[in-house]
Protein backbone atom coordinates (compact mmCIF):
# COMPACT_ATOMS: atom_id res chain seq x y z
CA UNK A 1 0.00 0.00 0.00
CA UNK A 2 1.46 3.33 -0.95
CA UNK A 3 1.06 6.24 1.66
CA UNK A 4 2.87 9.58 0.89
CA UNK A 5 4.08 11.11 4.29
CA UNK A 6 4.83 14.35 2.88
CA UNK A 7 1.29 14.52 1.51
CA UNK A 8 -0.59 13.66 4.45
CA UNK A 9 1.82 16.17 6.10
CA UNK A 10 0.73 19.17 3.70
CA UNK A 11 -2.98 18.14 4.66
CA UNK A 12 -2.26 18.01 8.15
CA UNK A 13 -0.48 21.41 8.00
CA UNK A 14 -3.35 22.94 6.00
CA UNK A 15 -6.04 22.14 7.67
CA UNK A 16 -4.50 22.78 10.87
CA UNK A 17 -3.31 26.13 9.81
CA UNK A 18 -7.15 26.87 8.96
CA UNK A 19 -8.19 25.96 12.48
CA UNK A 20 -5.73 28.48 14.26
CA UNK A 21 -6.51 30.82 11.35
CA UNK A 22 -10.30 30.67 12.40
CA UNK A 23 -9.54 30.58 16.29
CA UNK A 24 -12.10 32.09 17.70
CA UNK A 25 -14.50 30.40 16.14
CA UNK A 26 -13.20 26.38 16.72
CA UNK A 27 -11.43 26.86 20.18
CA UNK A 28 -12.73 29.91 22.07
CA UNK A 29 -16.45 29.43 21.03
CA UNK A 30 -16.53 26.22 22.06
CA UNK A 31 -14.82 26.58 25.06
CA UNK A 32 -16.87 29.36 26.00
CA UNK A 33 -20.20 27.95 25.56
CA UNK A 34 -19.16 24.63 27.98
CA UNK A 35 -18.13 27.07 30.46
CA UNK A 36 -21.32 28.37 30.34
CA UNK A 37 -22.88 24.93 30.78
CA UNK A 38 -20.28 24.73 33.82
CA UNK A 39 -21.63 27.43 35.80
CA UNK A 40 -25.01 27.22 35.19
CA UNK A 41 -25.44 23.48 35.13
CA UNK A 42 -22.24 22.56 37.05
CA UNK A 43 -22.04 25.31 39.78
CA UNK A 44 -25.54 27.04 39.91
CA UNK A 45 -27.96 23.99 39.38
CA UNK A 46 -25.40 21.34 40.73
CA UNK A 47 -24.90 22.52 44.04
CA UNK A 48 -28.60 21.34 44.61
CA UNK A 49 -28.39 18.21 43.23
CA UNK A 50 -27.62 14.78 44.99
CA UNK A 51 -24.24 13.35 43.77
CA UNK A 52 -24.94 9.97 41.17
CA UNK A 53 -23.45 7.05 42.13
CA UNK A 54 -21.19 8.44 44.10
CA UNK A 55 -19.95 10.89 41.68
CA UNK A 56 -21.21 14.97 42.58
CA UNK A 57 -23.07 16.23 39.75
CA UNK A 58 -21.06 19.07 38.95
CA UNK A 59 -17.96 16.57 38.14
CA UNK A 60 -20.71 13.85 36.93
CA UNK A 61 -21.55 15.94 33.65
CA UNK A 62 -17.91 16.38 32.27
CA UNK A 63 -17.56 13.64 30.07
CA UNK A 64 -21.05 14.24 28.96
CA UNK A 65 -20.38 17.82 27.85
CA UNK A 66 -16.83 17.13 26.92
CA UNK A 67 -18.67 14.33 24.47
CA UNK A 68 -21.02 17.13 23.50
CA UNK A 69 -18.24 19.51 21.86
CA UNK A 70 -15.78 16.58 21.00
CA UNK A 71 -18.93 14.94 18.68
CA UNK A 72 -20.05 18.34 17.53
CA UNK A 73 -16.53 20.02 16.87
CA UNK A 74 -15.19 17.02 15.27
CA UNK A 75 -17.68 16.44 12.78
CA UNK A 76 -17.89 19.80 12.05
CA UNK A 77 -14.43 20.66 11.36
CA UNK A 78 -13.84 17.27 9.02
CA UNK A 79 -17.32 18.17 7.08
CA UNK A 80 -16.19 21.83 6.82
CA UNK A 81 -12.29 20.60 6.13
CA UNK A 82 -13.48 18.59 2.58
CA UNK A 83 -16.61 20.38 2.05
CA UNK A 84 -15.01 23.66 1.62
CA UNK A 85 -12.21 22.59 -1.53
CA UNK A 86 -15.65 21.01 -3.25
CA UNK A 87 -17.48 24.03 -2.77
CA UNK A 88 -15.16 26.76 -3.65
CA UNK A 89 -13.49 24.68 -6.85
CA UNK A 90 -10.17 23.65 -4.94
CA UNK A 91 -10.74 20.03 -4.81
CA UNK A 92 -8.83 20.07 -8.72
CA UNK A 93 -5.87 20.03 -7.05
CA UNK A 94 -6.42 16.95 -4.15
CA UNK A 95 -8.01 15.08 -7.17
CA UNK A 96 -5.08 15.60 -9.26
CA UNK A 97 -2.21 14.96 -7.19
CA UNK A 98 -0.95 11.35 -6.28
CA UNK A 99 -2.61 11.31 -3.01
CA UNK A 100 -4.98 8.30 -2.19
CA UNK A 101 -7.49 7.87 0.44
CA UNK A 102 -4.66 7.01 3.03
CA UNK A 103 -3.07 10.33 2.98
CA UNK A 104 -6.62 12.36 2.36
CA UNK A 105 -7.75 10.59 5.47
CA UNK A 106 -4.60 11.13 7.17
CA UNK A 107 -4.33 14.70 6.59
CA UNK A 108 -8.04 15.70 6.97
CA UNK A 109 -9.13 13.25 9.33
CA UNK A 110 -5.98 13.26 11.58
CA UNK A 111 -6.33 17.03 11.91
CA UNK A 112 -9.84 16.87 12.84
CA UNK A 113 -8.88 14.64 15.55
CA UNK A 114 -5.82 17.01 16.94
CA UNK A 115 -8.52 19.88 17.16
CA UNK A 116 -10.70 17.60 19.03
CA UNK A 117 -8.07 17.13 21.61
CA UNK A 118 -6.82 20.27 21.65
CA UNK A 119 -10.30 21.57 22.35
CA UNK A 120 -10.90 18.10 25.10
CA UNK A 121 -7.78 19.33 26.58
CA UNK A 122 -8.99 22.87 26.63
CA UNK A 123 -12.33 22.50 28.10
CA UNK A 124 -10.89 19.77 30.86
CA UNK A 125 -8.62 22.77 32.25
CA UNK A 126 -11.62 24.93 32.32
CA UNK A 127 -13.61 22.36 34.25
CA UNK A 128 -11.11 22.18 36.81
CA UNK A 129 -11.97 26.11 37.49
CA UNK A 130 -15.56 25.73 38.19
CA UNK A 131 -15.60 21.78 39.76
CA UNK A 132 -12.94 19.45 41.06
CA UNK A 133 -13.10 16.24 39.76
CA UNK A 134 -10.25 12.92 39.45
CA UNK A 135 -9.84 11.03 36.42
CA UNK A 136 -9.87 7.33 37.22
CA UNK A 137 -8.31 6.08 34.27
CA UNK A 138 -6.47 8.69 32.56
CA UNK A 139 -4.81 6.90 29.73
CA UNK A 140 -7.73 4.97 28.85
CA UNK A 141 -9.82 8.19 29.04
CA UNK A 142 -7.30 10.16 26.22
CA UNK A 143 -7.46 6.46 24.23
CA UNK A 144 -11.01 6.87 24.08
CA UNK A 145 -11.06 10.89 23.51
CA UNK A 146 -8.98 9.65 20.91
CA UNK A 147 -11.26 7.08 19.44
CA UNK A 148 -14.28 9.22 19.76
CA UNK A 149 -12.66 11.59 18.20
CA UNK A 150 -11.30 10.11 14.93
CA UNK A 151 -14.79 7.98 14.13
CA UNK A 152 -16.59 11.28 14.22
CA UNK A 153 -13.82 13.07 12.14
CA UNK A 154 -14.45 10.02 9.44
CA UNK A 155 -18.02 10.92 9.95
CA UNK A 156 -17.99 14.23 9.45
CA UNK A 157 -15.21 13.63 6.16
CA UNK A 158 -18.56 11.31 4.83
CA UNK A 159 -20.74 14.12 5.85
CA UNK A 160 -18.74 16.94 3.90
CA UNK A 161 -18.68 15.04 0.81
CA UNK A 162 -22.04 13.80 1.20
CA UNK A 163 -23.46 17.45 1.66
CA UNK A 164 -24.08 19.57 -1.13
CA UNK A 165 -25.58 22.86 0.69
CA UNK A 166 -24.22 24.53 3.61
CA UNK A 167 -27.80 23.78 5.31
CA UNK A 168 -26.96 20.02 4.78
CA UNK A 169 -23.49 20.36 6.32
CA UNK A 170 -25.49 21.51 9.74
CA UNK A 171 -28.29 19.68 10.18
CA UNK A 172 -26.45 16.56 11.30
CA UNK A 173 -24.86 18.15 14.02
CA UNK A 174 -27.42 20.34 14.81
CA UNK A 175 -30.24 18.35 14.63
CA UNK A 176 -28.83 14.95 15.34
CA UNK A 177 -25.80 14.95 17.58
CA UNK A 178 -26.64 17.56 19.99
CA UNK A 179 -29.93 16.19 20.36
CA UNK A 180 -28.83 13.06 20.85
CA UNK A 181 -26.05 14.07 22.83
CA UNK A 182 -28.51 15.61 25.35
CA UNK A 183 -30.43 12.41 25.78
CA UNK A 184 -27.39 10.15 25.84
CA UNK A 185 -27.14 10.59 29.81
CA UNK A 186 -24.99 13.79 29.35
CA UNK A 187 -26.82 15.76 32.45
CA UNK A 188 -28.27 12.67 34.26
CA UNK A 189 -27.92 8.70 34.32
CA UNK A 190 -30.26 6.35 32.26
CA UNK A 191 -30.34 4.57 35.25
CA UNK A 192 -32.21 7.04 36.65
CA UNK A 193 -34.74 7.00 33.97
CA UNK A 194 -38.06 5.34 34.50
CA UNK A 195 -39.43 2.47 32.44
CA UNK A 196 -38.91 2.16 29.76
CA UNK A 197 -37.62 5.30 28.87
CA UNK A 198 -34.34 3.86 29.98
CA UNK A 199 -35.02 1.20 27.44
CA UNK A 200 -35.69 3.69 25.03
CA UNK A 201 -32.21 5.78 26.01
CA UNK A 202 -30.35 3.01 25.09
CA UNK A 203 -31.59 3.06 21.37
CA UNK A 204 -29.65 6.16 21.25
CA UNK A 205 -25.94 5.30 20.45
CA UNK A 206 -24.33 8.69 21.77
CA UNK A 207 -25.47 7.16 25.14
CA UNK A 208 -22.84 4.48 24.84
CA UNK A 209 -20.14 7.00 24.21
CA UNK A 210 -21.05 9.01 26.54
CA UNK A 211 -21.53 6.30 29.19
CA UNK A 212 -17.81 4.93 27.93
CA UNK A 213 -16.18 8.12 28.64
CA UNK A 214 -17.56 8.33 32.01
CA UNK A 215 -16.08 5.22 33.18
CA UNK A 216 -12.81 6.37 31.81
CA UNK A 217 -13.55 9.39 34.58
CA UNK A 218 -15.08 7.74 37.49
CA UNK A 219 -15.28 3.94 36.91
CA UNK A 220 -18.72 4.06 36.96
CA UNK A 221 -20.98 3.72 33.62
CA UNK A 222 -24.59 2.97 32.56
CA UNK A 223 -23.77 0.70 29.86
CA UNK A 224 -20.56 -2.34 30.37
CA UNK A 225 -17.47 0.00 28.79
CA UNK A 226 -16.80 -3.19 26.38
CA UNK A 227 -20.27 -2.30 24.78
CA UNK A 228 -19.27 0.79 23.88
CA UNK A 229 -15.72 0.15 23.31
CA UNK A 230 -17.08 -2.13 20.64
CA UNK A 231 -19.59 0.18 19.45
CA UNK A 232 -17.32 3.09 18.95
CA UNK A 233 -14.90 0.68 17.25
CA UNK A 234 -17.89 -0.67 14.82
CA UNK A 235 -18.54 3.07 14.00
CA UNK A 236 -14.94 3.58 13.10
CA UNK A 237 -14.52 0.48 10.56
CA UNK A 238 -17.74 1.40 9.27
CA UNK A 239 -17.19 4.65 8.38
CA UNK A 240 -13.68 3.70 6.85
CA UNK A 241 -15.54 1.23 4.75
CA UNK A 242 -17.89 3.83 3.48
CA UNK A 243 -14.75 6.42 2.52
CA UNK A 244 -13.25 3.75 0.80
CA UNK A 245 -15.60 2.93 -1.31
CA UNK A 246 -16.44 6.85 -1.47
CA UNK A 247 -12.77 7.09 -3.58
CA UNK A 248 -12.88 4.02 -5.37
CA UNK A 249 -16.47 5.17 -6.94
CA UNK A 250 -15.45 8.88 -6.79
CA UNK A 251 -19.04 9.85 -5.67
CA UNK A 252 -20.01 13.14 -5.57
CA UNK A 253 -15.89 14.14 -6.09
CA UNK A 254 -14.71 13.12 -8.90
CA UNK A 255 -17.75 13.46 -12.46
CA UNK B 1 10.18 11.54 -34.36
CA UNK B 2 9.86 13.11 -30.71
CA UNK B 3 9.28 10.42 -28.03
CA UNK B 4 5.52 10.44 -26.95
CA UNK B 5 4.33 11.35 -23.40
CA UNK B 6 0.41 11.03 -23.17
CA UNK B 7 -1.05 8.69 -25.17
CA UNK B 8 -4.65 8.95 -24.88
CA UNK B 9 -7.09 6.07 -26.98
CA UNK B 10 -10.82 5.60 -27.44
CA UNK B 11 -11.63 7.68 -24.64
CA UNK B 12 -15.04 8.68 -24.45
CA UNK B 13 -17.44 10.51 -21.34
CA UNK B 14 -21.19 9.92 -21.21
CA UNK B 15 -22.08 12.07 -17.96
CA UNK B 16 -25.34 11.36 -15.95
CA UNK B 17 -28.23 12.53 -18.16
CA UNK B 18 -26.41 11.24 -21.84
CA UNK B 19 -24.57 14.18 -22.80
CA UNK B 20 -21.75 12.68 -24.65
CA UNK B 21 -18.65 15.09 -23.62
CA UNK B 22 -15.72 12.77 -25.11
CA UNK B 23 -16.37 10.22 -28.02
CA UNK B 24 -13.81 7.91 -29.13
CA UNK B 25 -10.93 10.30 -28.45
CA UNK B 26 -7.25 9.68 -29.84
CA UNK B 27 -4.46 11.57 -29.27
CA UNK B 28 -0.43 11.15 -28.63
CA UNK B 29 1.26 14.81 -27.21
CA UNK B 30 5.10 14.25 -27.86
CA UNK B 31 7.67 15.49 -25.31
CA UNK B 32 8.33 19.06 -25.30
CA UNK B 33 5.67 20.24 -27.18
CA UNK B 34 2.86 22.82 -26.62
CA UNK B 35 0.10 21.36 -28.08
CA UNK B 36 -3.15 23.50 -28.55
CA UNK B 37 -6.52 22.23 -27.73
CA UNK B 38 -8.83 24.44 -29.74
CA UNK B 39 -12.82 24.28 -29.37
CA UNK B 40 -15.94 25.93 -28.40
CA UNK B 41 -17.49 25.81 -25.63
CA UNK B 42 -18.49 22.61 -24.14
CA UNK B 43 -16.55 20.42 -26.90
CA UNK B 44 -14.73 18.88 -24.49
CA UNK B 45 -11.66 20.32 -24.18
CA UNK B 46 -11.61 20.33 -20.14
CA UNK B 47 -13.59 17.22 -19.86
CA UNK B 48 -10.84 15.39 -21.66
CA UNK B 49 -8.24 17.48 -19.27
CA UNK B 50 -9.99 16.68 -16.46
CA UNK B 51 -9.57 12.50 -17.05
CA UNK B 52 -5.74 12.75 -17.46
CA UNK B 53 -5.76 14.41 -14.83
CA UNK B 54 -8.29 12.79 -12.43
CA UNK B 55 -10.79 15.14 -12.12
CA UNK B 56 -13.22 13.07 -14.10
CA UNK B 57 -13.98 9.40 -14.62
CA UNK B 58 -13.67 8.38 -18.37
CA UNK B 59 -16.83 6.36 -19.70
CA UNK B 60 -13.82 4.24 -21.57
CA UNK B 61 -10.49 4.08 -22.96
CA UNK B 62 -7.53 3.93 -22.24
CA UNK B 63 -4.77 7.09 -21.05
CA UNK B 64 -1.04 6.32 -20.37
CA UNK B 65 1.52 9.33 -19.36
CA UNK B 66 4.86 8.32 -19.35
CA UNK B 67 4.33 4.76 -19.77
CA UNK B 68 2.35 4.51 -17.10
CA UNK B 69 -1.75 3.62 -17.24
CA UNK B 70 -3.30 6.45 -15.49
CA UNK B 71 -6.38 3.90 -14.17
CA UNK B 72 -3.57 1.55 -12.61
CA UNK B 73 -0.42 3.36 -12.23
CA UNK B 74 -1.83 7.02 -11.77
CA UNK B 75 0.63 8.11 -8.47
CA UNK B 76 3.47 8.24 -9.96
CA UNK B 77 1.90 9.51 -13.90
CA UNK B 78 0.17 12.48 -11.60
CA UNK B 79 3.46 13.27 -9.65
CA UNK B 80 4.70 14.30 -12.96
CA UNK B 81 1.91 16.61 -14.50
CA UNK B 82 0.52 19.97 -13.39
CA UNK B 83 -2.81 21.41 -13.93
CA UNK B 84 -3.92 25.27 -14.26
CA UNK B 85 -7.48 24.75 -14.15
CA UNK B 86 -9.79 27.17 -15.91
CA UNK B 87 -11.30 28.54 -12.89
CA UNK B 88 -9.98 30.67 -10.45
CA UNK B 89 -10.17 28.09 -7.63
CA UNK B 90 -7.49 28.60 -4.80
CA UNK B 91 -7.35 29.19 -1.09
CA UNK B 92 -8.67 32.87 -0.79
CA UNK B 93 -7.55 33.49 2.92
CA UNK B 94 -4.20 31.72 2.14
CA UNK B 95 -0.93 33.66 1.76
CA UNK B 96 0.71 33.20 -1.79
CA UNK B 97 3.90 31.40 -0.12
CA UNK B 98 1.53 29.10 2.18
CA UNK B 99 -0.81 28.14 -1.24
CA UNK B 100 2.23 26.99 -3.24
CA UNK B 101 4.47 25.38 -0.59
CA UNK B 102 1.17 23.07 0.47
CA UNK B 103 1.16 22.39 -3.25
CA UNK B 104 4.32 21.07 -3.31
CA UNK B 105 3.77 19.05 -0.41
CA UNK B 106 0.72 17.83 -1.45
CA UNK B 107 2.56 16.08 -4.90
CA UNK B 108 4.83 14.28 -2.03
CA UNK B 109 7.95 16.79 -3.14
CA UNK B 110 10.09 17.60 -0.06
CA UNK B 111 9.99 21.52 1.27
CA UNK B 112 12.56 23.47 -0.84
CA UNK B 113 12.19 27.46 0.27
CA UNK B 114 14.74 28.23 -2.84
CA UNK B 115 12.40 26.59 -5.15
CA UNK B 116 9.33 28.20 -4.31
CA UNK B 117 11.30 31.51 -4.90
CA UNK B 118 12.33 30.91 -8.11
CA UNK B 119 8.97 30.28 -9.16
CA UNK B 120 7.48 33.25 -7.53
CA UNK B 121 10.32 35.48 -8.73
CA UNK B 122 9.53 33.92 -12.56
CA UNK B 123 6.19 34.77 -12.15
CA UNK B 124 6.54 38.07 -10.76
CA UNK B 125 4.80 37.18 -7.42
CA UNK B 126 7.92 37.35 -4.89
CA UNK B 127 6.71 41.05 -3.79
CA UNK B 128 3.29 38.97 -2.88
CA UNK B 129 4.12 36.13 -1.15
CA UNK B 130 3.16 37.27 2.05
CA UNK B 131 -0.27 38.71 0.27
CA UNK B 132 -3.46 36.79 1.13
CA UNK B 133 -4.84 35.37 -2.38
CA UNK B 134 -8.15 37.19 -2.00
CA UNK B 135 -6.33 40.93 -1.98
CA UNK B 136 -4.38 40.08 -5.55
CA UNK B 137 -6.18 41.43 -8.50
CA UNK B 138 -7.52 38.61 -11.27
CA UNK B 139 -3.99 38.31 -13.32
CA UNK B 140 -1.70 37.88 -10.29
CA UNK B 141 -4.25 35.23 -8.65
CA UNK B 142 -4.03 32.94 -11.94
CA UNK B 143 -0.15 33.50 -11.85
CA UNK B 144 -0.97 32.30 -8.30
CA UNK B 145 -2.84 28.78 -10.14
CA UNK B 146 0.43 28.72 -12.50
CA UNK B 147 2.97 28.49 -9.69
CA UNK B 148 0.69 26.40 -7.51
CA UNK B 149 1.06 24.37 -10.86
CA UNK B 150 4.71 24.37 -11.32
CA UNK B 151 5.50 23.74 -7.26
CA UNK B 152 6.58 19.85 -7.93
CA UNK B 153 8.16 20.68 -11.02
CA UNK B 154 5.91 18.93 -13.57
CA UNK B 155 7.03 17.32 -16.92
CA UNK B 156 3.70 17.42 -18.50
CA UNK B 157 1.36 21.13 -17.85
CA UNK B 158 -2.33 21.63 -18.76
CA UNK B 159 -3.02 25.19 -18.75
CA UNK B 160 -6.95 25.02 -19.54
CA UNK B 161 -7.60 28.84 -20.57
CA UNK B 162 -4.71 30.21 -18.89
CA UNK B 163 -5.15 33.99 -20.39
CA UNK B 164 -9.33 33.90 -20.22
CA UNK B 165 -10.02 36.88 -18.53
CA UNK B 166 -6.49 38.53 -18.80
CA UNK B 167 -5.40 42.13 -20.36
CA UNK B 168 -3.35 41.91 -23.41
CA UNK B 169 -0.52 43.27 -21.21
CA UNK B 170 -0.53 40.03 -19.09
CA UNK B 171 -1.54 37.57 -21.65
CA UNK B 172 1.62 38.57 -23.80
CA UNK B 173 4.09 38.05 -20.50
CA UNK B 174 1.68 34.53 -19.95
CA UNK B 175 3.07 33.68 -23.46
CA UNK B 176 6.91 34.56 -22.68
CA UNK B 177 6.17 32.33 -19.71
CA UNK B 178 5.15 29.28 -20.63
CA UNK B 179 7.85 29.58 -24.14
CA UNK B 180 9.98 29.89 -20.82
CA UNK B 181 9.00 26.73 -19.56
CA UNK B 182 9.28 25.43 -22.71
CA UNK B 183 12.78 25.84 -23.17
CA UNK B 184 13.02 24.05 -19.87
CA UNK B 185 11.46 20.93 -21.33
CA UNK B 186 7.71 21.08 -19.73
CA UNK B 187 5.83 19.95 -22.33
CA UNK B 188 2.37 21.62 -22.78
CA UNK B 189 -0.96 21.04 -23.39
CA UNK B 190 -3.31 24.42 -23.09
CA UNK B 191 -6.68 24.85 -24.20
CA UNK B 192 -7.75 28.55 -25.38
CA UNK B 193 -10.42 30.33 -26.64
CA UNK B 194 -7.66 32.69 -28.46
CA UNK B 195 -6.64 31.67 -31.98
CA UNK B 196 -4.24 34.01 -32.11
CA UNK B 197 -2.90 32.26 -28.71
CA UNK B 198 -2.47 29.01 -30.06
CA UNK B 199 -1.21 30.62 -33.47
CA UNK B 200 1.31 32.54 -31.62
CA UNK B 201 2.68 29.57 -28.96
CA UNK B 202 1.22 26.07 -30.54
CA UNK B 203 4.21 23.83 -32.17
CA UNK B 204 0.67 21.49 -32.87
CA UNK B 205 -3.07 22.32 -32.82
CA UNK B 206 -6.00 19.74 -31.87
CA UNK B 207 -9.44 21.32 -32.99
CA UNK B 208 -11.90 19.48 -30.82
CA UNK B 209 -15.84 19.66 -31.28
CA UNK B 210 -18.61 17.92 -29.55
CA UNK B 211 -16.35 15.63 -27.95
CA UNK B 212 -14.71 14.52 -31.04
CA UNK B 213 -11.24 15.50 -32.50
CA UNK B 214 -11.56 16.89 -35.71
CA UNK B 215 -8.17 17.43 -36.77
CA UNK B 216 -4.57 17.29 -35.16
CA UNK B 217 -1.62 18.59 -36.86
CA UNK B 218 1.48 20.46 -36.72
CA UNK B 219 0.26 24.57 -37.01
CA UNK B 220 2.43 24.80 -39.85
CA UNK B 221 1.00 22.23 -41.91
CA UNK B 222 -2.73 23.15 -41.03
CA UNK B 223 -2.01 26.51 -42.35
CA UNK B 224 -0.36 25.27 -45.37
CA UNK B 225 -2.77 22.77 -45.96
CA UNK B 226 -5.38 24.37 -45.48
CA UNK B 227 -4.58 27.68 -45.66
CA UNK B 228 -5.91 30.28 -48.61
CA UNK B 229 -5.74 33.33 -50.05
CA UNK B 230 -8.23 35.93 -51.05
CA UNK B 231 -7.80 38.83 -52.95
CA UNK B 232 -10.66 41.39 -53.73
CA UNK B 233 -9.91 43.77 -56.48
CA UNK B 234 -12.18 47.09 -56.83
CA UNK B 235 -12.85 47.07 -60.75
CA UNK B 236 -12.86 51.17 -62.12
CA UNK B 237 -15.54 49.99 -64.65
CA UNK B 238 -18.36 46.98 -64.39
CA UNK B 239 -17.35 44.33 -66.73
CA UNK B 240 -19.71 42.19 -68.62
CA UNK B 241 -17.98 39.10 -68.71
CA UNK B 242 -14.58 37.33 -67.47
CA UNK B 243 -12.55 37.44 -70.62
CA UNK B 244 -10.76 33.83 -70.90
CA UNK B 245 -7.67 34.62 -69.80
CA UNK B 246 -8.95 35.99 -66.57
CA UNK B 247 -11.32 33.08 -66.31
CA UNK B 248 -8.67 30.67 -65.92
CA UNK B 249 -7.58 32.26 -62.66
CA UNK B 250 -10.16 30.96 -59.60
CA UNK B 251 -12.03 33.87 -59.30
CA UNK B 252 -15.50 35.43 -59.37
CA UNK B 253 -17.49 38.52 -60.29
CA UNK B 254 -20.08 39.57 -58.36
CA UNK B 255 -23.31 40.60 -58.84
CA UNK B 256 -23.16 44.36 -59.50
CA UNK B 257 -19.59 43.44 -61.94
CA UNK B 258 -17.25 45.68 -60.39
CA UNK B 259 -15.68 43.95 -57.82
CA UNK B 260 -13.78 40.65 -58.27
CA UNK B 261 -12.78 38.16 -56.01
CA UNK B 262 -9.79 35.75 -56.36
CA UNK B 263 -9.87 32.56 -53.87
CA UNK B 264 -6.62 30.10 -54.06
CA UNK B 265 -3.16 29.22 -52.95
CA UNK B 266 -2.04 26.91 -50.43
CA UNK B 267 -0.71 28.68 -47.71
CA UNK B 268 2.44 28.33 -48.78
CA UNK B 269 2.28 32.02 -50.85
CA UNK B 270 1.47 30.43 -53.56
CA UNK B 271 -1.81 32.89 -53.68
CA UNK B 272 -0.04 35.81 -53.48
CA UNK B 273 2.21 35.05 -56.51
CA UNK B 274 -1.12 33.46 -58.38
CA UNK B 275 -2.97 37.12 -57.34
CA UNK B 276 0.19 39.25 -59.09
CA UNK B 277 0.21 36.90 -62.24
CA UNK B 278 -4.31 37.85 -62.26
CA UNK B 279 -2.69 41.53 -61.84
CA UNK B 280 -0.97 41.50 -64.52
CA UNK B 281 -2.96 39.84 -67.01
CA UNK B 282 -5.93 42.19 -66.19
CA UNK B 283 -3.75 45.06 -67.28
CA UNK B 284 -2.77 42.90 -70.86
CA UNK B 285 -6.46 42.93 -70.84
CA UNK B 286 -6.77 46.55 -70.73
CA UNK B 287 -9.08 45.95 -67.37
CA UNK B 288 -8.47 49.07 -65.13
CA UNK B 289 -9.02 48.62 -61.65
CA UNK B 290 -8.88 50.98 -58.74
CA UNK B 291 -7.52 49.00 -55.48
CA UNK B 292 -6.27 45.72 -54.99
CA UNK B 293 -6.83 44.21 -51.07
CA UNK B 294 -5.05 40.90 -50.16
CA UNK B 295 -5.69 38.61 -47.33
CA UNK B 296 -3.79 35.45 -46.43
CA UNK B 297 -6.38 32.91 -43.79
CA UNK B 298 -5.47 32.88 -40.54
CA UNK B 299 -5.42 30.01 -37.82
CA UNK B 300 -9.23 31.62 -36.71
CA UNK B 301 -10.52 31.31 -41.08
CA UNK B 302 -9.08 27.45 -41.10
CA UNK B 303 -10.84 27.08 -37.43
CA UNK B 304 -14.10 28.21 -38.24
CA UNK B 305 -13.76 26.65 -41.74
CA UNK B 306 -13.25 23.36 -40.00
CA UNK B 307 -15.78 23.81 -37.46
CA UNK B 308 -18.77 24.39 -40.02
CA UNK B 309 -17.28 21.13 -41.26
CA UNK B 310 -17.52 19.32 -38.59
CA UNK B 311 -21.41 20.64 -37.80
CA UNK B 312 -22.35 19.94 -41.40
CA UNK B 313 -20.71 16.38 -41.13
Amino acid sequence: MHFNVRSAYAIYRREMSRAFRTAFQSILSPVLTTSLYFVVFGSVIGARMEPIGGVPYGAFIIPGLLMLTLLGETTSNASFGIYMPRFTGTIYELLSAPVGVAETLAGFVGAAMTKGLILAAIILATATLFVDYQIAHPVFAAFYIMLVASSFALFGFILGIWADSFEKLGIIPLLLLTPLTFLGGTFYSIRDLPAPWDAVALANPIAFLVSGLRWTFYGTADVPIAVSLGLTLGFLALCVVIITVIFRTGWRLRE
Amino acid sequence: MPESILEISGLSKVYKGGTRALDNVDLSIRKGEIFALLGPNGAGKTTLIGAVCGLVRPSSGTMTAFGHDLARDWRRARARIGLVPQELATDMFETVWRAVAYSQGLFGKPYDAERLEDILKGLSLWDKRDAQIRALSGGMKRRVLIAKALAHDPELLFLDEPTAGVDVELRKSMWQQIAALKERGVTIILTTHYIEEAEEMADRVGIIQGGRILMVDEKRAMMERLGTTEAVIALAAPLAALPPEIAAFPVELDAGRTCLTYRGGNGQGGGRAQVAQLAQALTRAGIEYLSLDIHDSSLEDIFVGLLGEGRAA
